[in-house]
């Protein structure tokens, strides 16, 4: 089932009127796996909300698999939906639980008892839960729940998957499993989803695409190692990532940081002017310094990585290096090598991330 | 010094700060305010010996009190629920002006003096009352029957059911109505199953509170009643009777006949409330 959004556009309630969503648009292909990011008040969980028919939109259209369903109440839409807080019937056992989308059908299109039986059996297996049927939801782990709540928005095979925070309540083990599992089980059941998070990398991980979203408007839409290579903006860099920012200027042909401690590097095809560069912890590398380096301290391990800690005098850093090369730089000073940076002039990307020639390091260092 | 470890680990997972004090604060008040007075109206009927007790008993009359009083109290708290919970729904739900004068309206009947009550629903009702009169023109009559009992403890259960409901109305997630809807419910099949059972619990508390106030319930009741002997003498009444009479062992075996029923009702109660909040409560029967 595909989905089209145009521009839709929705104000807070109140005198006030924030505006919740500015125009969006956006195209969700037939098996597609897209996953809306941003911060929270960014308009993703009342996006996600139009387009289950929960939250009525000012203008602008929504188109489910060919056809425009405004007017249409959440229950002619045929889309599963998956709640934060799962919103499970706790008077009702999981089986109850399940089948209520099937029980809840007119008497001509409902299965029968057995067929229903059968499909909360074939579903309780599918999740991984075969013998908790008839426990109460309150019995059931977190990770348990919310596995409940998904076989109760497949029950009635939707076409649409709408995932809103669907793994905010659980423990990050718990959570990288449950999402590898949602993945398996798109893939396996040829759905189209639609995941809301605030959780950045939650969304690399998962989606085939990922939009970004701040302040009611979408930031930009691509595949995740575009986002990680071209983000559109300083806050897409910022909010997919730990990253540090410099500031500096580009005249004949090279950035150069204002800020000390930090080596200039070149620059193609960008004319004259004040930009932003910001970097990744990992891709920041380091020239060791015979004199009036920065000072730099290991502050722990991360991945795998020596994290440090680099005094740049008017602020401190903190980096990812590998271990091998860590331990050189802790007698003498560095000059950090931030060329693999993109580069943002205007709050709109300039130049993307560029990949660094092998070896350069020690040729610097011997320049030096 | 082994014990002395045991004691200071006792006290490490103490659940509640001041167990002693809360303890010997609430078995004193509960012996001395439900306890003691309840133990007295046991041993009291057997006073007088147990001749005197079985006679007591046997009186027809006395069943007949009991039995107005039952039924009534327990038709009126059952009529009361549906028109507690839909109250209660219109004043959480329904953005209705003057819905706060209507919520601090529900809690009037706790307030006024019951034999004002009794008096303003008599006087309304009667044969020359505002809704009496056209009603007697049907034929109805409500003022001095056993009509009127129900009437007269529907007023007074009233406010029970709809302050049980309402908070726990207030606290159900909306997610829930929106989950029942996306799955294709219809709006009646969302309040019919996913809202009303997620209210029984509160309901039937509700309930047993209207119906232990009904069986209680004096003062209302006796100037609508018209307190006929068999057809609509309520039990408290005819305690009070009894005592005019200088019959205390009729008065106290009243007493007890309706303490050891009322006991069996409230039970009756808990029980049905602990089997519809299954998944609801925490820590109710499975």
């Amino acid at each position: 089932m595909s989905v089209r959004i145009e521009t839709l556009v929705r104000r807070a309630p109140g005198p006030e009127s924030k505006v919740l969503l500015d125009g969006v648009s956006l195209d969700v292909p037939d098996g597609g796996f897209v996953a809306l990011v941003g911060p929270s008040g960014a308009g993703k969980t009342t996006l996600l909300r139009s387009v289950a028919g929960l939250d009525a939109p000012e203008s602008g259209h929504v188109v489910i698999d060919g056809r425009a369903v405004e007017g249409l109440a959440p229950r002619e839409r045929n889309v599963g939906f998956v709640f934060q807080n799962y919103a499970l019937f706790r008077h009702m056992t999981v089986a109850k639980n399940i089948a209520f989308g099937l029980d809840v059908l007119p008497r001509g299109q409902r299965p029968s008892k057995a067929d229903i039986t059968a499909r909360v059996a074939e579903l309780l297996t599918l999740i991984q839960l075969p013998d908790l049927g008839q426990a109460y939801p309150e019995r059931l782990s977190g990770g348990q729940r919310q596995r409940v709540a998904l076989a109760r928005a497949l029950a009635t095979r939707p076409g649409l998957l709408l995932l809103d925070e669907p793994f905010g309540a659980l423990d990050p083990v718990v959570r990288r499993t449950v999402r590898a599992w949602i993945r398996a089980l798109h893939d396996q059941l040829k759905l189209t989803t639609i995941l809301v998070t605030h959780d950045q990398e939650e969304a690399l991980d998962v989606a085939d695409r990922v939009v970004v979203m701040q302040d009611g408007r979408i930031v930009q839409d691509a595949d995740p190692q575009t986002l990680e290579e071209e983000p559109a903006t300083p806050f897409v860099m910022e909010f997919l990532g730990e990253s540090l920012r410099f500031e500096g200027q580009i005249s004949s042909g090279q950035f150069v940081p204002n800020q000390a401690h930090v080596g200039a590097f070149d620059v193609q095809s960008l004319s004259d002017g004040p930009a932003v560069a910001m970097i990744r912890p990992h891709e920041v590398r380091l020239h060791a310094m015979r004199e009036d380096g920065a000072a730099v301290r290991q502050i722990g391990v991360r991945y795998g990585l020596i994290r440090l800690s680099v005094n740049l005098g008017v602020r401190t850093v903190e980096i990812l290096q590998p271990e091998p090369t860590a331990s050189t730089f802790y007698d003498c000073g560095v000059q950090l090598d931030i060329q693999e940076a993109r580069l943002f002039r205007d709050g709109k990307l300039a130049r993307a991330a560029q990949e660094a020639e092998t070896g350069q390091q020690h040729e610097m260092v011997s320049a030096i | 010094m082994k014990h002395a470890h045991n004691t200071t680990r006792a006290r490490a997972i103490d659940p509640l700060p001041g167990f002693r004090f809360a303890l010997v604060s609430t078995l004193l008040w509960v012996g001395l305010i439900v306890a003691l007075p309840l133990t007295a109206l046991v041993m009291r009927p057997w006073q007088e010996g147990i001749g005197a007790m079985t006679a007591a008993l046997q009186d027809s009359r006395m069943f007949a009190a009991l039995r107005v009083s039952f039924v009534s109290a327990f038709l009126a708290a059952l009529i009361d629920v549906p028109l507690g919970v839909i109250l209660a729904w219109t004043l959480v739900r329904a953005r209705l002006p003057g819905r706060r004068v209507a919520d601090a309206l529900i809690d009037l009947p706790f307030a006024i003096p019951t034999a004002v009550t009794g008096i303003t629903l008599a006087t309304l009702y009667g044969p020359q009352g505002w809704l009496g009169a056209p009603l007697a023109r049907l034929g109805i009559s409500i003022a001095y029957t056993a009509t009127g009992i129900v009437v007269a403890l529907m007023f007074v259960g009233l406010p029970f059911i709809v302050r049980s409901v309402e908070p726990v109305l207030r606290d159900l997630p909306p997610d829930l109505e929106e989950a029942a809807g996306l799955l294709g419910a219809r709006p009646w099949q969302i309040v019919t199953r996913v809202v009303l059972p997620a209210l029984l619990p509160a309901t039937v508390t509700g309930f047993g509170l209207a119906f232990a106030r009904g069986i209680g319930e004096y003062g209302s009741v006796i100037f609508i009643a018209g307190n006929q002997p068999f057809r609509s003498e309520i039990a408290p009444l005819l305690i009070v009777v009894r005592l005019q009479e200088f019959d205390y062992p009729g008065a106290t075996s009243i007493a007890f006949v309706l303490l050891v029923v009322s006991s069996l009702c409230l039970a009756g109660v808990a029980w049905l409330r602990r089997r519809v909040a299954r998944g609801l409560i925490t820590g109710a029967a499975a």
